[in-house]
């Protein structure tokens, strides 16, 4: 919120953020958090959570949030109306901002709650309207920072699959701004473009950011290649972030085309997934002027904790030294406010160069907690990532894939346990092991293996089926095979490292 | 003045400038710009205090400023005239290593 603050005081006319035609400079921006931060604070209302594609509400919302001191929780709209129950059921007492459609499906349950359990349910245009009218009553600029205050909650689905909310406070945000942008460093003409999903921690992070350096931010509520391509065209975007799948289609769309043609574009960064070798390669052929950057980070950790730059991605392309050309598949260097240590996965005593163990990180921007289990890091503020992998020589970071379950498809987190429990509600599945393997567009894609009761049969494209209709179809497996039976060990516990190799020898 | 607290928002008493803590000392200190000690950002300025000649550094804003120790930080919210000190010692603007653009 003070970096709104001092972004409105010192280039308030500039634009913050548009959205189709529409518009909100930062004095606006400001004005409008203000109103909402305001009409929050009545006394009761103790989240403000959100089920909608970007628009202007959202920096409004997060910013508006921040400003009455309670957490903005943006909800994965793509969820159906079951798993969200079980996310607002979190969110008592609250107010949901959602599209009307959705506000008058869960409206009425919604309503029907009482006294501390209420959620109130408005729409984004009826926000804007609020926060525009005549004579709105903005919020008393005299306030504090709390920095304990919780900013962002966002839900994750974790090892266990029960959806958990990671609580990111002011001091984590701020940490993360502060250290790594210069405040007002974009120049008049920057204009970046934002086709991250609110609830996605990269979507949060590119707010703050943008506030700060002052950088008109254009987003794209729904991303195609297409309508990708053409708003970096007429917008003259110079900035952009990506997650690895939507480069490899922004790729598919140049087929045929000597380079992408957009001259404006001056940084493309990407991550959220592995990117594939092939792709990013691609990617700077076809973008020969482009400053190309890769961000690892978790949203425990307030996104970004380290960065292969520019200079580095056109080394590795140039270099004839191994060594040098390998570090396009790392994720870099980590930034200078971040520790990184690699730890044992057995003893936990730290590993030296070359070898690979578990990633630890340290420092401001670490939050590592959830709602409800408190904080996860260890006594000296390490925080345990879960993801594998090991630093080089020169203390490059390689991934080497998460060490529990988890799959990363196109970005997006999902256990194999909630896939699983569905698939085993069908009639005639006895047992079911879900693992991601290895695929060029999304970065992992879900199988399954099945085993079947005895004397019955399925076909794929049932099973396929039962999965959408129960949860949605990016947690459909795009693969199934059937088994006789799962790998187990002696405790019981699937070995889903056999799953995976099987799979992969049988291509 | 009372407990320094992180997050608390701060003035000048002698100059335009604005300040947040970011960081704030578990001890005891004078936290002073323009050689005046700082107040809280809704308190009115003693109408005799002045400016001292000898500490008009200025303060940059968006610049973090930090003592030896690091147990102070302090971000500049509104730019001003006068220089940051704790306990008579001027703070040092902590340098930010330029980083390419990741969102």
């Amino acid at each position: 919120m003070m970096l709104l603050e001092m972004a409105a005081g010192a280039y308030g006319e500039r634009v913050a953020f548009q959205n189709g035609e529409e518009t909100l400079t930062f004095q606006e921006l400001f004005a409008a958090a203000g109103v909402l931060a305001e009409s929050l604070d009545d006394g009761r209302t103790r989240h403000l959570a959100m089920i909608d594609e970007s628009s202007l509400a959202l920096p409004i919302s997060l910013f508006g949030a921040s400003w009455a001191g309670i957490p903005f929780a943006p909800l994965n709209y793509r969820l159906t109306d079951s798993e969200l129950d079980r996310l607002i059921a979190q969110l008592h007492p609250g107010r949901l901002i959602t599209d009307p459609a959705r506000a008058a499906r869960l409206g009425e349950k919604i309503r029907s709650a009482d006294g501390d359990s209420f959620v109130e349910v408005g729409s984004c245009a009826a926000l804007m309207d609020t926060v525009r009218a005549e004579g709105a009553t903005s919020r008393d600029p005299a306030w504090a920072m709390d920095p304990e205050d919780t900013a962002v909650l966002l839900f994750t689905s974790g090892t266990t699959g029960a959806p958990k909310a990671a609580v990111l406070r002011q001091k984590h945000l701020v940490s993360y701004v502060l250290g790594t942008v210069e405040f007002m460093s974009a120049a008049e003409d920057d204009v970046s473009l934002n086709c991250v999903p609110p609830y996605h921690i990269a979507g949060m992070a590119a707010i703050a950011s943008s506030v700060y350096s002052g950088r008109r931010v254009v987003q794209l509520p729904n991303f195609s290649a297409e309508s990708w391509l053409e708003t970096a065209r007429t917008q003259k975007i110079t900035h952009a972030f990506v997650v690895p799948t939507m480069l490899a289609r922004i790729i598919d769309a140049l087929e045929g085309q000597p380079s992408a043609d957009l001259p404006s574009l001056r940084a493309l960064s990407y991550g959220g997934g592995k990117m594939p070798r092939a792709v990013i390669e691609k990617a700077m052929d076809l973008f020969p002027d482009c400053d190309f950057t890769n961000a690892y980070g978790l949203t425990e950790t307030s996104s970004t904790i380290s960065l292969l730059g520019p200079r580095e991605h056109r080394d590795a392309v140039e270099s004839e030294d191994e060594a040098v050309r390998q570090r396009i598949v790392s994720v870099g260097q980590p930034l200078p406010t971040i520790e990184v240590s690699i730890r044992d996965v057995h003893d936990g005593h730290e590993l030296p160069a070359g070898e690979a163990g578990l990633i630890y990180v340290r420092g401001e921007q670490v939050s590592g907690e959830y709602r409800g289990q408190g904080s996860l890091l260890d006594e000296d503020g390490w925080f345990n990532t879960r993801d594998g992998g090991f630093l080089d020589e020169e203390g490059y970071l390689f991934l080497k894939g998460r060490m529990d379950d988890v799959i990363v498809r196109g970005g997006e987190n999902m256990s194999p346990g909630e896939i699983e429990d569905v698939l085993l509600t069908h009639e005639v599945v006895a047992d079911a092991a879900v693992v991601g393997v290895p695929d060029e567009q999304w970065g992992e894609a879900i199988s399954a293996v099945i085993v079947l009761k005895p004397d019955t049969t399925a076909s794929v494209d049932e099973l396929q089926q039962w999965v959408k209709d129960r949860l949605r179809s990016s947690r459909t497996p795009e693969r199934i095979e059937f088994w006789s039976e799962l790998p187990y060990n002696e405790t019981g516990k699937l070995l889903r490292r056999k799953v995976r190799e099987a799979l992969r020898e049988g291509g | 003045m009372a407990a320094l607290k992180a997050g608390t928002r701060l003035k000048s008493a002698v100059c335009s400038s604005e300040l947040m803590l970011i960081v704030a000392p578990e001890r005891d200190v004078v936290l002073t710009c323009g050689g005046a000690p700082v107040i809280d950002l809704g308190a009115e300025a003693a109408a005799d205090a002045a400016l001292d000649p000898e500490q008009k550094q200025g303060t940059l804003m968006g610049k973090r400023y930090t003592n030896e120790a690091g147990d102070v930080e302090i971000l500049c919210t509104k730019p001003g005239e006068g220089g940051l000190a704790v306990d008579g010692t001027a703070l040092e603007v902590k340098g930010a290593k330029p980083l390419p653009s990741s969102d």
